[in-house]
């Protein structure tokens, strides 16, 4: 299955209300004020949020304004292209110089970090590099387990430690391990925790620092892992996470649903985090590098 | 938890607050900022258009044009129809006569099942029931490990069989807590997708061999606008009897919490609040609906301080408070009861006008960090020092602060708020003999302990 394809997949089996309602919107009719509030009201119910769609509705006034469009079916290609606009696509290649390349997952609890740090492992594996997981969510019961059953699955070597060690030590540890024997890739697990948590949020700055300690730059990416049935504290999850970790892109997690993730937007627009993969299911393989254009035309059309 | 709409709801009702008389146009400003402050906090788009069409009828209506404080009859309205909207009263758990009640947990993926049903197990132990749990979550790798590693940590049974499927062990879970005299089931499933047949059709399997008394649906509060498509799915297939909302202690918005219940027409039962296994409390709509538009829970204040603050220790408290014998060593006994009762924040938003605390104080004032100094410092005194603060000179303070990693700056700063206290208590003490002083019985009501 080609990525696009798989993307869609993801998308495509929860085309219910908000497509239709799309559908029905850009079907046919002229270009008038209750359009407008439609659309306002369509993209708050994808998540998108109250500001962002006032703003998105705006530009595309404007632009509809600008080219004297009169069609309403014309217009659902503009805001294609408004929000393939804002939608940077985030880095995804490993390569660099000196080896390894760090990635470090973090985010709230239950968004999916340890299933994300499985296939991330399994997707780097195809390409053939070396890759070491690190079983970094030392607090969950059973956390360990579930990473190590994932790294066999995908043949990937998994460097854990006792439940309720110092997660620190094991980066530490694990880093140095990693640079001993060669790996290309080293991706790193975390306990989930709540963006408001002080503590735990300090937790994982000294994380961070251990890492960078051991290997100067590391970790090469930060990616903050969001649930997309996250609603607007999503936001808020970004901005904390950013502020204590300067977070270098999204992992947008279990799109398979009905939920229509447009939370990623409001990201992108007020913080400029891109986001880098998408997660579509629940077996190994469902994970791809984010495409702005796919993702709004999964969005908006079918 | 709810902070970002309550401070949002609080500030559109100071506007109104100080209105002698309310045109149409007041009312429909304020409409439209309660209406952007619910979507903010993620309620379901549909659900806000209800509630503010409801809200607003009545405000435009004779009982509030006529009214001498229309501001306030405004808010009253919104705090009752918010209090409707969640439920009214509070729903506890069904209990079987059949001397069995099976419980089922149900929900998406992460949404925290499994913690839940772990907490559902130790709350139901405490009301002195004997909980059994069943995993039947066999497809996520190390979930049923999960559920075992948690019950046994507070010494719950946990019973499961990697070999079958999970209708099988459910059926085997119900027999063996009926034969071991059990007397709740709580069953933890899978997170599945409510658009997966599959899977959907799994659970409705095993919901027909157990026949629960309870089908309770589990949902991150920090859910988006799909909670309700989920939970309606969800409801549709298996006809739930509850919702517990999950992951509320952080600054959440809880919009779900107002939705779901809306579109389902089932009660939320319980709101899970930290990560600990004790945290799980009932849900009270009416309570809930005040915190949120900054009217305090007092109620639930008090509640938490009877449960966690040993009353003994309380009254000796007070005592030692009339003579004014309160020591550095009884400062921090208090500070470590205070912690015991949760998060400051928490604490801080039972209380009424929890809202007009400025941001700025309560982000200081948040910071938990600052009581563990504090009892540092306080720990690195001798016990004379603690009886008696006077006899601190300069090296004892350089001692101390060397002892507790902390400056002689801080050792000092907190003496002083320790003096100011001292004083704060004398004077509310001579209030209470004159009985008057309306100021210093509000600051004796800002302090309940």
């Amino acid at each position: 299955m080609s990525l696009i394809d798989q993307f869609k997949n993801g998308l495509a089996r929860s085309k219910s209300g908000f497509i239709s309602r799309l559908d029905g919107l850009f079907g046919g009719g002229e270009i008038n004020e209750a359009f407008y509030e439609e659309l306002e009201e369509i993209l708050v119910s994808g998540d998108v949020g109250v500001q962002t769609s006032v703003k998105l509705v705006d530009q595309l006034k404007e632009e509809i304004r600008r080219q004297k469009i009169k069609a309403r079916e014309e217009a659902r290609n503009l805001l294609l292209q408004l929000i393939t606009g804002i939608m940077k696509p985030g880095e995804t290649s490993v390569e660099q110089d000196e080896q390894p390349f760090v990635i470090l997952l973090v985010g709230v609890n239950g968004s999916g970090k340890t299933t994300t740090a499985a296939k991330l492992a399994n997707l780097y594996r195809q390409e053939r590099k070396n890759v070491l997981l690190v079983a970094g969510d030392t607090f969950r019961a059973a956390a360990i387990e579930q990473l190590e059953i994932w790294a066999a699955r995908a043949g990937v070597e998994l460097i854990k430690q006792q439940p309720g060690s110092d997660p620190s030590a094991l980066f530490f540890d694990a880093i140095n391990a990693a640079k001993a024997r060669a790996v290309d890739l080293v991706i790193g697990d975390t306990a989930g925790r709540l963006h408001s948590r002080h503590n735990l949020m300090e937790e994982l700055n000294k994380i961070h620092r251990v890492i960078g300690r051991i290997m100067p730059g590391a970790p090469h990416r930060v990616l903050l892992v969001l649930d997309a049935t996250t609603g607007q504290n999503a936001v808020a999850q970004a901005k904390s996470f950013n502020q204590s970790l300067a977070i270098d892109g999204l992992v947008l997690t279990k799109l398979d649903g009905t939920a229509r993730g447009g939370i990623v937007i409001n990201i992108a627009d007020e913080l400029k985090i891109p986001v880098c993969y998408v997660g579509t299911g629940e077996t190994m393989d469902d994970l791809a590098p984010f495409r702005p254009e796919e993702f709004a035309r999964a969005l908006l059309e079918d | 938890m709810f902070s970002n709409l309550a401070e949002k709801l609080q500030s559109t009702f100071r506007q109104l607050k100080g209105k002698g008389k309310l045109s149409e146009k007041d009312v429909d400003t304020a409409m439209r900022d309660i209406r952007l402050a619910l979507l903010e906090a993620d309620v379901n788009f549909k659900v806000v258009k209800d509630f503010v069409t409801a809200v607003r009828e009545r405000a435009v209506g004779q009982e509030v044009m006529s009214s001498l404080t229309p501001g306030q009859q405004v808010i009253k309205i919104v705090n009752e129809e918010m209090t409707r909207l969640m439920g009214d009263k509070q729903s506890g758990l069904a209990k079987s006569n059949k001397g069995q009640t099976t419980i089922m947990m149900v929900g998406l993926q992460g949404s925290g099942k499994t913690t839940t049903a772990v907490k559902l197990a130790g709350h139901l132990r405490r009301e002195g029931r004997n909980p059994l749990l069943v995993a039947a979550d066999i497809y996520r790798p190390g979930a049923v490990k999960q559920l075992q590693v948690l019950s046994e940590s507070i010494g719950e049974k946990c019973y499961s069989n990697l070999e079958a499927d999970p209708v099988e062990i459910c059926r085997e879970g119900l027999q063996i807590s009926e034969k071991e005299s059990f007397d709740v089931t709580i069953f933890d499933t899978a997170g599945r997708l409510h658009i997966d047949d599959e899977m959907m059709s799994e659970i409705t399997g095993i919901k027909n061999e157990i026949k629960p008394d309870e089908v309770l649906l589990v949902v991150d509060a920090m859910t988006g606008q799909d909670a309700v498509n989920a939970a309606a799915s969800f409801h549709e297939a298996l006809g739930l009897s509850g919702v517990i909302l999950t992951k509320l202690d952080g600054d959440t918005r809880g919009g779900a919490a107002l939705s779901v219940r809306k579109v389902t027409g089932c009660p939320v039962k319980f709101v899970g609040t930290g990560e600990k296994i004790e945290a799980l409390e009932p849900f009270y709509p009416d309570r809930m609906a005040s915190r949120i538009l900054g009217m305090g829970d007092v109620l639930s204040l008090i509640e938490k301080a009877e449960a966690t603050i040993d009353q003994d220790k309380a009254k000796e408290m007070e005592k030692k408070l009339r003579k004014q014998q309160f020591t550095l060593e009884d400062f921090r006994d208090q500070i470590a009861q205070l912690r015991s009762m949760g998060s400051l924040d928490d604490i801080l938003n039972m209380l009424p006008d929890g809202g007009y605390i400025p941001k700025e104080i309560k982000q200081m004032s948040l910071n938990e960090d600052s009581f563990k100094v504090v009892e540092a410092i306080i720990g690195s005194m001798t016990g004379n020092e603690r009886q008696d603060p006077t006899i601190l000179n300069s090296s004892r303070r350089r001692r101390i602060a060397r002892g507790s990693g902390t400056t002689v700056q801080d050792v000092n700063r907190l003496l002083n708020q320790f003096n100011q206290m001292q004083k704060m208590f004398k004077q509310m003490n001579l209030a209470d003999k004159k009985g008057s002083s309306k100021k210093m019985k509000k600051v004796k009501k800002k302090f309940p302990f």
